[in-house]
């Protein structure tokens, strides 16, 4: 009896009307997100992953198909899990820490205690020094962590990541990953990651699921059967390209 | 634990945290100083072109005065004067504040409805267009030579340009911010809180600077038209009575009451949206 998982998408379906005519965007997805996984979705960009989180979150609804949320049907709710959009939408007039505790200010928890406990993981973000910061003073790298301060701050046992970062430098990006492996393995929490980016895909994750080309569909879902704690060394290992070629392949019949 | 090897980029920027280098206060003086300096020797120019043409030419004070003269009217009246600045800005200040509070009304319940937008909106425009020369005497007519019927002319120019710049500036949201907050499960009133004013706000503070040039004007025409107190009233007397050189000190006294309120507005402006100058 496989336990229940943390998100799980039934036949969801979606179009957008546009001025040139119904966009079919995403078309009977089925997608089991395990809990305490960390599971990514790569495709095609303008597959409509975005989408996809967005119904999860809450944001729209789907045409078809139900959204269960821990076994429980959430189909348009919000507030249920931590969202963290493409780009990171901090409020340029709030403070580092201010950002972070931004989800506690909108449910009317205790702003000061978050505040306290976001100061006190700081460092672990690599801000350390810059919570009074306003968010144009920092590097791309740092406002992105900020972004993720917010999302891990949000307490929501399941995050999704929307290409966290896809707007980063390749070195950047590289450090991040990094940075979010050791996170990941101290949090404890469900992940659900788009990229664009395979090699993101397989280092980070435990599952990966393949869109295809709009209107989506998963084409593939792959385990990634290496041991864990992973490290960046793991790229150039024989399994990675076996999963990486799998991938690789999945994509293509896409391209 | 390995995040410190991982924290490199932090450090680099922290070399200097603070965006204000330590020149910066030379270089606003500066700054300062290039932008304020050519329209001063411009309007020193002028004024010296005025004084010597009205020497050759013999003008007579009652058709032109020369600068000088009006300087010295502007100090031998400022006593009288001083009466009838008091209850210009008065007018021009509680007309701005009740304009404000009618055009920020206006734009948040606009804002909030689609019915109210279509039944209000066309209505604002066409309020514009109405001259202000044509209510303002009704208004004295109506309600007397007091006050009141000042307030409320200052208040029909004023919330004019509020309220579309607000209604507009709430448009100015980022998108995925409020998408963020929506997922957050935030009400409307938090997300206007939250997000939409912050955001809008220096699009309100454009429309408030608007509002301040046409408050004090405002209020001078209107006691113009008719009143017992005000320099509107101390101008078209000066007119009537031929003395051109108090027409000249009553309009310069308007024009720089108005440059002042404008002043504290920018001040304004700087103080809320501190963050924006650090903005790219
Ligand atoms: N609100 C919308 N209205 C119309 N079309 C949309 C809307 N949102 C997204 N789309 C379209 O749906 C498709 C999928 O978008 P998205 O989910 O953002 O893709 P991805 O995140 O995979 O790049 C795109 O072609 C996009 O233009
Ligand atoms: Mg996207």
């Amino acid at each position: 009896m496989p336990e229940t998982p943390a998100i799980e998408v039934q036949n969801l379906s979606k179009s957008y009307s546009t001025p040139a005519g119904l966009l079919p965007v995403l078309r009977q997805v089925n997608l089991r997100v395990p809990t305490g996984a960390f599971t990514s979705i790569i495709g095609p960009s303008g597959s409509g992953k975005s989408t996809l989180f967005n119904i999860i979150a809450g944001l729209e609804h789907p045409d078809a198909g139900t959204v269960l949320l821990a076994g429980q049907p959430a189909t348009g709710q919000r507030g249920q899990v931590a969202y963290m959009p493409q780009r990171d939408a901090l409020l340029p007039w709030r403070t580092v820490l201010d950002n972070a505790v931004l989800a506690t200010t909108v449910q009317r928890g205790d702003v000061a205690a978050a505040r306290r406990e976001a100061r006190a993981l700081l460092p672990t973000f690599g801000l350390e020094g810059f919570g009074e910061s306003l968010p144009a003073a920092l590097s791309g790298g740092m406002r992105q962590r900020a972004a993720l301060l917010r999302t891990v701050m949000w307490k929501q046992p399941m995050m999704l990541l929307d290409e966290p970062f896809g707007a980063l430098d390749a070195i950047t990006r590289a450090q991040l990953q990094r940075w979010l492996l050791t996170l990941w393995d101290e949090l404890d929490r469900t992940v659900l990651l788009v990229t664009h980016d395979v090699d993101e895909a397989i280092l980070l994750s435990d599952y990966v699921a393949v869109l295809t080309a709009r209107p989506a569909r998963v084409a593939l879902t792959l385990t990634m059967d290496l041991p864990r704690p992973r490290t960046y060394q793991m790229i150039t290992t024989p399994a990675f390209a076996r999963l990486k070629e799998q991938l690789l392949a999945a994509l293509g019949d896409e391209l | 634990m390995e995040y410190r090897s991982q924290q490199l980029d932090a450090s680099h920027v922290r070399s200097n945290p603070q965006h204000e280098p330590e020149g910066a206060h030379r270089l606003s003086w500066r700054h300062w100083l290039g932008t304020a300096l050519p329209p001063l020797l411009v309007i020193a120019g002028l004024l010296l072109l005025w004084e010597l043409l009205v020497g050759w030419l013999a003008l007579p004070d009652w058709l032109l005065p020369a600068p000088s003269q009006i300087g010295r009217t502007l100090v031998e009246r400022l006593p009288i004067l001083q009466g009838h600045i008091t209850i210009t800005l008065f007018e021009a200040l509680v007309g701005l504040a009740l304009g404000f509070v009618v055009g920020f009304g206006l734009a948040l319940a606009i804002d909030a409805s689609g019915l109210v937008r279509r039944a209000l909106y066309p209505l604002l425009i066409v309020s514009q267009t109405i001259p202000i020369v044509a209510i303002a005497p009704l208004l004295i007519v109506g309600l007397g030579f007091g006050l009141l019927p000042k307030i409320i002319v200052v208040a029909l120019v004023t919330f004019f340009p509020i309220a579309v710049n607000t209604v507009d500036g709430l448009q100015t949201a980022d998108r995925d911010t409020v998408r963020l907050l929506l997922a957050m499960d935030a009400s409307r009133w938090q997300l206007l809180r939250l997000v939409r004013l912050p955001a809008a706000l220096p699009s309100i503070l454009s429309g408030l600077k608007v509002a301040v040039t046409y408050s004090v004007i405002g209020a001078v025409l209107a006691e113009w038209i008719g009143a017992n107190q005000g320099l509107g009233v101390y101008i078209a007397r000066s007119l009537r009575s031929f003395r051109t050189d108090q027409v000249f000190v009553g309009a310069l006294v308007t024009s720089l009451l108005t440059l002042a309120l404008f002043g504290l507005v920018l001040a304004l402006e700087r103080w809320l949206t501190a963050w924006k100058r650090n903005t790219p």
